[in-house]
């Protein structure tokens, strides 16, 4: 798979991984065994028919193909790029076993930008049923809840508290790795089904869910809040300024464009020695984007080792070209700052790995008296979130033990008619499982209104 | 966009909008906030809900003019222009506690939003006592209405040109003096009063509520960039606040968080002035020089 010059692509915002052409697509169809009980569709959580769309590229039915991807992904060119292909459909592909699994999520991705240069559409025809449906986020998840929704034949408003829609493809994952362009083609597919898309919409605070079902008269709700608030580790030095969440960097510059400052009014004050805590996507993303906004070292601080680094392994891969330095079995301590309150060192401890704990992997232990400190001047934290309080403050939806709201196998919430799905249900999680509870939402929200298929 | 329906300039610095939003009006409950947006280049910029009319479905803000955004914001917001952004209203609404007797204390970009306030507790029955500081009798707004709502009405000037001459924590030193029984204090202003405020009625003992203003991005919990220490714990302003006990509050480490960006800001208001100056110059008619 081409991808960009490291050197080169470290200092632009451009994608990445180049897509394939038509006649790479094509080759790469012909790797697919066509197994008879196909492991990637197990592990693909939507259960894609892998071989049955790649069948049809390979007899050049390309809309075909697209057709009967989407019949289980309703964003093949976002899951395409973005979806820990490794750890899902291509990392049980037997080709895998002595050679490159086939690559799965890039045939995925050139399917669905051929649909949106093509302007394919599903063309059945929408029968109208007389139905609200308002829906809470414009993440991955609500947006697939909405698609499914409108297509039924609802009448489908989505309401999104930022001034731009898409959730975290768009404040989040950045340009590099998923063009706005993508994220804007999406949008205008669900506006084509005549989804209403109301931005600049706090719900909770505007109106609450139960107005929603009351006066506002919906007759059903789905929430796809995303899960948000950015976690801090409660060290000394945490407030100084130029420690922040990756979230407020990523905000910053993918949804506010802090990177054209002063063109665009958002600061984002980044310095030149930048050390992201954690090694998930958030981190890997929160680092890419300081080493193309000019920072001259990117440093990852994790305490555990690579093997157990959370974020997708091509992405890891792609960061470690790109120069960033890993400190791994490394824990912060403290930060320290200078006489403005600026933050100019963290203080670290090594970490040895113990016995496994809950989730089976070894524990990180503090080794005694391995402190050391190294220079920086901008902090990032990217060590997980917790679930907005918004909803909860403001509704009587159940939450669970974490504060996530609580739902039952068909995803219906405490209130009737209300459903939830996506992050604010499990917590963080991937796109395609946000998408995928989307849809079982919205066939949930269909039968509970009664509309057969 | 978000339309401009009225505007009023109390000074060279401060302005009023009137923005139509009924829906927001219906909702809005006092010590709320709002973002806005100029346009798609803006900032999001949070401002207090200074009043609301739920049949005229309009919010009002009152603007201090500081930096870039604000400044262009008072260049370009007259009635029937359109605010890009506008969402709230955010954050929970302040506690109208059961006190009985409340001075409610306003200074600086403080007066305007400290009104709600006040008619809420005089609506919910308190004896209300106002105290409000500007540096001149030039600069003062909103008399008339303070008075309809408050029991006493204490104006401090910085230069005694109206008024009892002195900060505004004379104002609430004389109305303790004057009252045994007060049983809560509100403050809004800038961070260094609110401060001022909170040791003013901390040997008393009276609960001390302020209104909190640190930097914000998207004023949903979702960035943490609001974060402020109250009571040795980390709390998100945005939706853990922005009302806060002022006895609790770290007001340092408000007020080193707040001057986070000042070099960027000042590149931004330079900019921007040299901008309005060239467009200024130029003469009628020709096409201006685009910054
Ligand atoms: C930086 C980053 C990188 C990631 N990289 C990957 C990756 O490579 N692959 C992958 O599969 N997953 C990745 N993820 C995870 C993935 O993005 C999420 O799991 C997914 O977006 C969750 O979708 P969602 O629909 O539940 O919510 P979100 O995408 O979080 O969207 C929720 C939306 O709801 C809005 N909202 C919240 N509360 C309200 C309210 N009260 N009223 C109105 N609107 C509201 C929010 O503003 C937001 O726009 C990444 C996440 C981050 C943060
Ligand atoms: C909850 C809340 C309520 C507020 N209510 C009002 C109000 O009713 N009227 C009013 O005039 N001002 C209010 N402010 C302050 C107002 O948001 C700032 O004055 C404004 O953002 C300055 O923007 P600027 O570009 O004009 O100035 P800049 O030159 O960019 O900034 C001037 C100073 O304002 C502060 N500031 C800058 N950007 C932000 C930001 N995004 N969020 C918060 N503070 C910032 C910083 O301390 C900065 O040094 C409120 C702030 C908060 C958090
Ligand atoms: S949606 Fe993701 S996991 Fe499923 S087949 Fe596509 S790339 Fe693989
Ligand atoms: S597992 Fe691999 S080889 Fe088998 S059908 Fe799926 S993609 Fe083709
Ligand atoms: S402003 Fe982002 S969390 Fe409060
Ligand atoms: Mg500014």
């Amino acid at each position: 798979m081409p991808v960009q010059d490291p050197a080169a692509r470290a200092r632009n915002f451009e994608e990445v991984a180049l897509g394939f052409d038509r006649e790479n697509a094509l080759l790469e169809c012909e790797r697919c065994l066509m197994c008879p009980q196909p492991a990637c569709v197990e592990g693909c959580p939507v259960n894609i028919d892998i071989p049955g769309f790649i069948a049809k590229m390979i007899g050049k039915d390309f809309e075909g193909a697209w057709n009967h991807l989407t019949d289980s992904t309703l964003l093949p060119a976002v899951c395409g790029r973005v979806c820990p292909q490794e750890e899902q459909c291509e990392g049980v592909c037997p080709v895998g076993d002595r050679l490159e699994p086939v690559a799965i999520g890039r045939l995925e991705r050139w399917l669905g930008d051929q649909a949106i240069a093509n302007g394919w559409r599903k063309t059945s025809h929408i029968e109208p049923v007389p139905f609200r449906v308002g829906i809470v986020g414009s993440g991955p998840a609500s947006m697939a809840c909405a698609a499914d929704l409108a297509k039924a034949g609802c009448k489908v408003t989505i309401y999104e508290a930022l001034h731009a829609p898409g959730g975290v493809l768009r404040y989040g994952i950045p340009e590099f790795r998923l063009p706005n362009s993508v994220v804007d083609a999406e949008i205008a597919n669900l506006e084509a089904l005549g989804v209403e898309i109301q931005c600049n919409t706090l719900v909770g605070r505007l109106f609450t869910v139960e107005q929603m079902l009351g006066e506002m008269d919906f007759d059903a709700v789905f929430i796809g809040a995303g899960a948000g608030t950015p976690r801090f580790m409660d060290i000394p030095g945490e407030n100084l300024n130029g420690v922040l969440s990756a979230n407020e960097l990523l905000t910053r510059c993918n949804l506010m464009h802090a990177g054209d400052f002063p063109s665009y009014d958002t600061p984002l004050g980044l310095g030149k020695r930048v050390a992201v805590i954690g090694a998930g996507n958030t981190a890997m993303d929160a680092m890419r984007v300081s080493l193309r906004l000019g920072a001259e070292q990117v440093h990852c601080v994790y305490r555990r080792t690579e093997v157990e680094c959370p974020a997708r392994k091509e992405e890891l891969h792609h960061a470690q070209e790109e120069g960033i330095q890993f400190h791994w079995l490394t824990t912060p301590v403290e930060l320290l700052g200078d006489a403005e309150n600026n933050v100019r060192t963290i203080r670290c401890q090594r970490m040895e790995l113990g016995e496994p704990d809950e989730s089976g992997r070894r524990r990180p232990v503090p080794v005694e008296g391995s402190e050391f400190d190294f220079e920086a001047d901008t902090v990032v934290y990217a060590i997980g979130t917790s679930p907005n309080p918004i909803l909860g403050q403001t509704s009587k939806l159940r939450l669970n033990k974490w504060g996530y709201i609580d739902t039952d196998a068909t995803l219906a919430t405490s209130l009737a008619g209300v459903y939830a799905g996506g992050d604010i249900v499990t917590g963080a999680a991937t796109v395609i499982l946000a998408m995928g509870a989307g849809r079982k939402a919205a066939a949930s929200i269909r039968s509970y209104l009664g509309i057969r298929d | 966009g978000f339309p401009v329906v009225d505007r009023q300039d109390f000074s060279e610095t401060t302005f009023l909008l009137e923005v139509s939003h009924p829906q927001m009006a219906r909702a809005a409950r006092p010590g709320q906030f709002v973002i806005v947006m100029l346009d798609n280049h803006g900032e999001r910029i949070p401002l207090t809900i200074a009043d609301f009319d739920r049949e005229g479905g309009t919010i009002t803000l009152v603007v201090q003019a500081v930096g870039k955004s604000s400044r262009e914001m008072q260049a370009r917001m007259v009635p029937g222009a359109r605010l890009f952004g506008l969402v709230g209203p955010m954050g929970i609404p302040s506690e109208i506690s059961d006190a009985r007797k409340v001075i409610c204390v306003g200074g600086g970009l403080g007066v305007a939003p400290i009104y709600p306030q006040a008619r809420a507790f005089k609506e919910a029955g308190a004896y209300v006592i106002g105290v409000v500081g500007f540096r001149s009798r030039e600069l003062i707004f909103w008399e008339q209405k303070f008075r309809d709502v408050c029991d006493e009405f204490v104006i401090c000037t910085d230069d005694g040109s109206a008024g009892i001459k002195g900060l505004v924590t004379q104002g609430i030193e004389q109305a303790i003096a004057a009252h045994g029984d007060i049983d809560e204090v509100v403050a809004i202003g800038p961070p260094i009063m609110m401060r001022a405020c909170a040791e003013t009625t901390r040997p008393h003992g009276i609960k001390t509520m302020v209104s909190l203003n640190p930097i914000m991005v998207d004023g949903t919990g979702m960035c943490g960039g609001c974060r402020v220490r109250v009571g040795g714990r980390i709390r998100f302003a945005c939706v853990d606040g922005p009302d806060f006990d002022g006895h609790e509050v770290d007001f340092d480490d408000l007020m080193a968080r707040l001057a986070r960006y000042r070099p960027q800001e000042r590149e931004a208001l330079d900019r921007y002035d040299d901008s309005c100056r060239r467009l200024a110059m130029a003469p009628a008619g020709a096409p201006s020089e685009k910054a």
